[in-house]
């Protein structure tokens, strides 16, 4: 299996380690329902090294960029960044990932630890000459910063004003003196960062992090309350919202598919699927009998089988069992009654809005 | 972690036999192998259960986890208060987090699981 820079660090605080994607990750350091609430009352360090990078350069990065991506990176500005599907030409999606641009003709792409060997070859086979790509994945540790109080700690060991970084914008810091690129994103449904930096420094800025956010208390999160945390937040799993078989506009990610942009690979299959009417939606369900949903369940509508459920779980916010569900389109109406099936048994449901939950912005 | 009074199954339930009443649990390590646990079904007063029988669900935030029958029987009491407090099995899983009361024919099936120290054996060696 595969280990972050971070690896000892984890097994030093006796987190449970788990197989994900081939690495060897933390799921939890002291239990899942307490590091989720500590992120979305104070803040939480997440290290999120097996993300893949890859560097797309040169005089016609724009260009292959465009090609790839449905959102539209012609718009973002140097250093500004964007949240895009990835898509097939059938409009299933490859993956979802980060368009950072670093220059007028040098993109960053983050994308999925388990899709980046497929993502880089996928890039490949549709590189134009003048652009140079590059997996420097292992190159590149990552953590994340999640939180209400994350600006406040990280500012305490930033030499720049982290309150002029806006969201989805990024900035080049010295965070503990090692240079980093940060920038105010995440996948938690809280403010925070994302901080990329050299692998062989991400060990001192992790315990540097700890050790200036010690007082507003902050800890260390794993995998699995990261799953909650961006669940609650209605923030996509590749693999579980999305897959080759799942095209954006089913999905709910329509306004990152900028159909008005000029071609991009997926662009006819969605304006055809778009014209013709979506047939699946992704949706929020709360369950109203005891159960709770998992991914795969059946959901029926009076007994017919109307999709299934992608994403499922106690809700540590909400104290509610609920799920995200793709279903036939027609059933879609919030308030609408389901049923989930749960070994065997058909367990009434209802559809609700989503996210299930939303930061208060200050 | 053990408590020398009640006795282990490979499953990872505990039972402490009173008379003919045997009231059954998950143990310390699976409760700890399960993480915070959110939801628990039960059965019902009067069902049945041959030993190896599935009689519950145990459910924590990432796992859905069965729950067997240690020893044959049938159920005069359940737990209740862990429909609304499924805590109570990480809390106290010896204690409050106690599942199932089986009215148990004879004390054969229990003496064939494992005391404390076996326990301890098995756990170690599946690691």
């Amino acid at each position: 299996m595969k280990k972050t820079p971070l690896h000892k660090a984890h097994l030093e605080a006796n987190a449970k380690m788990v197989n994900f994607g081939g690495w060897h990750m933390p799921v939890q350091y002291v239990g899942i329902l307490e590091e989720h609430r500590n992120v979305r009352t104070k803040a939480g360090l997440f290290d999120v090294s097996h993300m893949g990078e890859i560097d797309i350069k040169g005089n016609r990065a724009l260009e292959l960029v465009q090609k790839l991506i449905t959102n539209d990176a012609s718009k973002l500005a140097v250093k500004q960044a964007l949240y895009t599907p990835m898509c097939l030409p059938n409009g299933g999606i490859v993956d979802d990932l980060l368009v950072y641009r670093k220059g007028e003709n040098h993109f960053l792409l983050v994308v999925n630890a388990a899709n980046t060997d497929k993502d880089y070859q996928w890039i490949e086979e549709h590189a134009i000459d003048g652009v140079a790509i590059a997996n420097i994945s292992s190159e590149v540790a990552q953590l994340a910063l999640q939180g209400p109080l994350a600006e406040q700690i990280l500012q305490k060991i930033s030499n720049k004003d982290l309150s002029q970084i806006k969201f989805f914008w990024f900035d080049y810091v010295k965070v503990d003196g090692e240079d980093c690129l940060v920038s105010r994103t995440g996948y938690t449904g809280e403010d925070g960062f994302e901080i990329y930096l050299a692998p062989d420094k991400a060990r001192k800025v992790w315990y540097a992090i700890l050790e200036a956010g010690k007082e507003e208390g902050v800890m260390p999160i794993g995998l699995g309350a990261r799953d909650t945390l961006r669940f609650e937040a209605r923030l996509p799993l590749y693999g579980n919202e999305l897959s080759e078989e799942i095209s954006p506009l089913e999905a709910g990610l329509e306004m990152f598919v900028k159909l008005d942009k000029d071609n991009f690979i997926g662009k006819e299959a969605l304006e055809k699927q778009k014209a013709a009417g979506v047939k699946r939606k992704l949706v929020g369900l709360e369950m109203l009998d005891r159960g709770i949903p998992r991914t795969h369940y059946k959901v029926l509508k009076d007994g017919e089988e109307i999709g299934f459920v992608t994403s499922g779980s106690f809700s540590p916010t909400l104290e509610k069992n609920i799920g995200l569900a793709l279903i036939k389109a027609e059933h879609a109406r919030i308030g609408n009654k389901i049923e989930i099936q749960v070994r065997g048994r058909n367990l009434k449901a209802k559809i609700v809005k989503t996210p299930f939950y939303k930061r208060e912005v200050k | 972690m053990y408590p020398e009074d009640l006795k282990y199954s490979k499953d990872h339930e505990w039972v402490k036999l009173d008379g003919n009443i045997a009231t059954v649990g998950i143990t310390h390590y699976a409760q700890d192998q399960l993480g915070d646990v959110v939801f628990v079904e039960l059965p019902m007063e009067g069902d049945s259960f041959e030993a190896g029988n599935g009689f519950g669900v145990v459910e924590s935030v990432k796992a859905v986890s069965d729950v067997y029958a240690p020893v044959s029987g049938t159920v005069i009491e359940v737990n209740e208060k862990l429909l609304e407090s499924p805590e109570l099995v990480n809390e106290d899983p010896y204690g409050d987090g106690w599942m199932i009361k089986l009215e148990v024919a004879g004390e054969s099936e229990v003496d064939r699981l494992m005391d404390a120290r076996e326990y301890e054996a098995f756990i170690e060696e599946e690691n």
